[in-house]
């Protein structure tokens, strides 16, 4: 049993490489999109519905100069232009989704709190899972090593 | 004079600890009673010269020696003594010399505990040596607290402000009990290794410290939580930031390994496991240490990072963790595994107990390194925010949650299912009542809200129930022990209701007020009466004057400050919370827009009820602890087993 925890423990090592390479390869170089001029809305629609949005959306983007807090709760004046920006489409019309996309193309995943499910986010999604599953069957196992041993002790 | 003193102390406690290392290891041999004893009188003077030099740091931190250049950089004169005193663990050279005198502290209870056996005690007394050369050297070389600068300056820089509060005085000193709490049970474990000694007794050895580490982490991570909640101004107890992940990650681990342990105790299950889980409790530690020390993060914790640090403490990491592994690797499978059990008992609760926590740590590393590695793999930035750890993290807890109730009721090696759901029965109502009248009663309307209530009820009343089982008609005579489950667990059900309380149904209002104006926020109304200047020892403060009234009636002024730093230019807001112990309410002030300011308020109901939770599981590990450490003063001799 102790063998073959190794040889799992072996397996995710080599895996983790060759998955990062896999990435890398899966995900292309996207050139960044021309840079668009800046878009000044409100600080604060008046249309609650809107500005629920607003706020919906501004907690899902980082602060782009402050460490892990989302636009929602930045003092910076880089987020408070953004939370702007994002008024201002809002009200022009733009679905959450184009909002994103335009964010996005114009900062990169890094702007999204929850990063994208791509060619190299698999292992940050699924990693988790995969320890899981491993720590499960390994348990499962045990428990069925130790019901063996139990049978046999007792008779 | 003072600095040298310290400086010649900590060269002194750096020879010991190595001698301390040698003769440890030696004595791990049957025939080396000498070596034995050398090493424990090494212990005895690492901690005597590492104490003098900790005496020292404080004793220029209080009289402001800024001959010294960590006090010069890091305090002032103006700052008031309780700040002078925790100050000296708020900059990094201060809190490494911390991190080793609590180092030498467990050393010293190694020693005196004397706990499964002498050799036991002499390995163990070595690999913890061998870890305190290290951390020494390391201060020495990279974060001397003892430098100096000629000539002395008159005045200091000052503390980062957000730094002088309370909470600071306890959140350090707590977090590294608890990592170099896991110091011990490492070092136990690998003494376990060198001495093929990995049975019941090393269990019973290894666990007070494991306890006392897991209850300090406890407290640690609340008061981390609690003093981000009232300090930061904007009512979040929690933000997944990488320097909060590298404290929950060793305590996931050592709930994990509380657990295990105590399996190995009692019935010898799940040797190897508890060793691996040891090592894999102090390696997070080291990783965590590394991440906040070495400026691969930056936030507030990684003060005056140095690259050259990092590379230490890197070199340290591979060296213990790669070490400890090739150790295990090499001796735990000529370790008898004797567990014994069928597949409804305690053993297997703990089994799949360890499986969530062992994920929900694994979670929480790939989701604190990952973007890290990729950045430095390929220079692609990615975040990884609260919504990716709500998505993967909280899944797991649910189920352990689901779990948790089970384990107290079935017993060793073989449980009996149904008797257990029976006595579980009025859990399972109340968790259905609770969830039901969520689900009807509160608003806004939130079926995880409701789906949280159950299962923090199903907890709660579990852990009622078992006290109530055990108790029945003989509560004075119950040992403290039987509280230390329901305890702890009761405390993940709290903590539970506040995370949820807070989350699903907090208020929020930010708004410009002007004298005389007032605003709306959860069932209070707040008015602005003024905002006055105040002069603090080290600060200027702009205090607001606000009114709070609830169904028309006056019940509160609250004053919410801004607080200007002059000596180091920083602004830090200075929160006023009234809690009903039931909910609080939050105001912290913003900055001035014309005649008005701007004013953000917060009801969050339930959030004192995260930390209450955080406490209630502190105390059950007392609980744990301090039957433990009775029994052991009752029967001296280690090689009994207790009746199970």
């Amino acid at each position: 049993m102790k063998r073959a925890l190794f040889l799992a423990l072996f397996a995710v090592l080599f895996a983790l490489p060759v998955a990062l390479v896999t990435a890398r390869l899966a995900h292309a170089d996207a050139s960044l999109p021309a840079a668009v001029e800046d878009q000044n809305g409100p600080e604060h629609i008046a249309n609650p519905a809107l500005e629920a949005r607003a706020v919906a959306l501004q907690k899902q983007f980082r602060c782009l100069v402050c460490e892990g807090e989302s636009l929602d709760e930045s003092n910076a004046d880089l987020a408070k232009d953004l939370r702007r920006l994002i008024r201002a489409r809002i009200l022009a019309g733009d679905s959450d989704k184009q909002i994103t996309d335009y964010l996005v193309s114009r900062y990169g995943d890094f702007i999204l709190m929850k990063p994208p499910l791509q060619g190299n986010t698999y292992l940050l999604w699924f990693g988790p899972l995969l320890v899981l599953l491993i720590a499960g069957a390994v348990a499962g196992w045990v428990v069925v090593k130790a019901r063996a041993r139990n049978r046999e002790a007792t008779g | 004079m003072t600095g040298e003193i310290g400086q010649l102390a900590l060269c002194l406690a750096l020879v010991l600890s190595l001698i301390q290392a040698g003769a440890g290891i030696a004595g791990a041999r049957p025939d080396a009673a000498r070596a034995r004893a050398v090493a424990s009188g090494a212990a005895l003077g690492f901690f005597v010269f590492v104490m003098l030099a900790f005496g020292v740091l404080v004793y220029a931190s209080v009289v402001s020696d800024f001959s010294l250049l960590n006090i010069w950089q890091n305090s002032s004169t103006d700052k008031p003594l309780l700040y002078k005193l925790t100050g000296v663990w708020g900059d990094h050279e201060g809190s490494m010399l911390l991190w080793i005198s609590v180092l030498a502290v467990y050393t010293l209870a190694i020693v005196f505990a004397k706990r499964g056996g002498e050799r036991l005690t002499s390995a163990s007394l070595g690999v913890q040596g061998l870890l305190a050369f290290a951390f020494v050297l390391f201060i020495l070389f990279t974060s001397n607290p003892f430098l100096r600068i000629d000539p002395a300056p008159f005045q200091g820089q000052g503390l980062n402000p957000l730094l002088q509060d309370p909470g600071l005085a306890l959140h350090p000193p707590m977090l590294y009990i608890g990592y170099v709490g896991l110091s011990a049970a490492f070092s136990y474990a690998a003494a376990a290794l060198i001495t093929m000694q990995a049975d019941a007794d090393w269990a019973r050895a290894a666990r007070p410290f494991i306890l006392a580490a897991w209850i300090a982490l406890t407290l640690g991570i609340t008061l981390g939580s609690w003093w981000a909640y009232y300090e930061l101004g904007w009512g979040g107890f929690w933000f997944w930031d990488p320097v909060e992940n590298a404290s929950l990650m060793p305590w996931l681990l050592a709930t994990a390994l509380l657990h295990s342990a105590l399996a190995t105790e009692r019935t010898g299950a799940f040797r190897t496991w508890t060793l691996l889980l040891a090592i894999g409790g102090f390696s997070l530690s080291l990783i965590g240490t590394f991440l906040v020390r070495s400026g691969v993060l930056s936030s507030v914790h990684s003060f005056a990072s140095d690259p050259r640090r990092g590379m230490f403490i890197l070199l340290m990491l591979v060296a213990a963790i790669g070490s400890a592994l090739a150790l295990f690797a090499w001796r735990a499978p000529k370790l008898q595994e004797g567990a014994a059990f069928e597949p409804v008992s305690k053993e297997t609760t703990f089994l799949i107990n360890n499986v969530f926590l062992v994920a929900a740590c694994a979670t929480v590393f790939i989701g604190t390194i990952y973007p890290l590695a990729l950045d430095a793999y390929n220079g692609t930035k990615i975040s990884v925010g609260p919504p990716f750890f709500a998505i993967t993290f909280a899944p797991l807890f649910v189920a352990l949650m689901i779990l948790v109730p089970f384990g107290p009721q079935l017993g060793w090696r073989r449980g009996n299912l149904r008797e257990a759901v029976q006595t579980l029965m009025p859990a399972m109502g109340l968790a259905a009542v609770a969830g039901v009248i969520v689900f009807a009663v509160a608003r806004p309307f939130s079926l995880a809200a409701a789906g949280a209530f159950v299962l923090a009820f199903w907890v709660i009343g579990a852990s009622v129930l078992d006290i109530w089982r055990r108790g029945r008609g003989k509560f004075r005579a119950l040992p403290l022990s039987a509280y230390a489950s329901a305890l702890a667990h009761a405390g993940l059900g709290i903590t539970l209701l506040g995370i949820v309380g807070t989350t699903v149904w907090k208020s929020e209002m930010i708004t410009v007020l002007k004298p005389g104006q007032s605003a709306n926020v959860g069932g209070y109304t707040l008015r602005l009466d003024k905002v006055v200047d105040v002069q603090g020892p080290n600060y200027i403060a702009q205090r607001a004057v606000i009114d709070v009234f609830s169904g028309g009636e006056m019940i509160a002024t609250m004053n919410p400050e801004k607080r200007m730093f002059p000596r180091m230019g920083q602004t830090v807001s200075d929160t006023a919370i009234r809690t009903t112990g039931f909910e609080d309410l939050y105001l912290a002030l913003g900055d001035q827009r014309g005649t008005g300011w701007t004013v953000r308020a917060y009801a969050n109901p339930l959030a004192p009820f995260i930390w209450f939770g955080g406490l209630f599981m502190a105390l059950g590990g007392f609980a744990s602890l301090w039957t433990r450490l009775r029994v052991k003063a009752r029967a001296p001799s280690a090689n009994t087993v207790p009746a199970e």
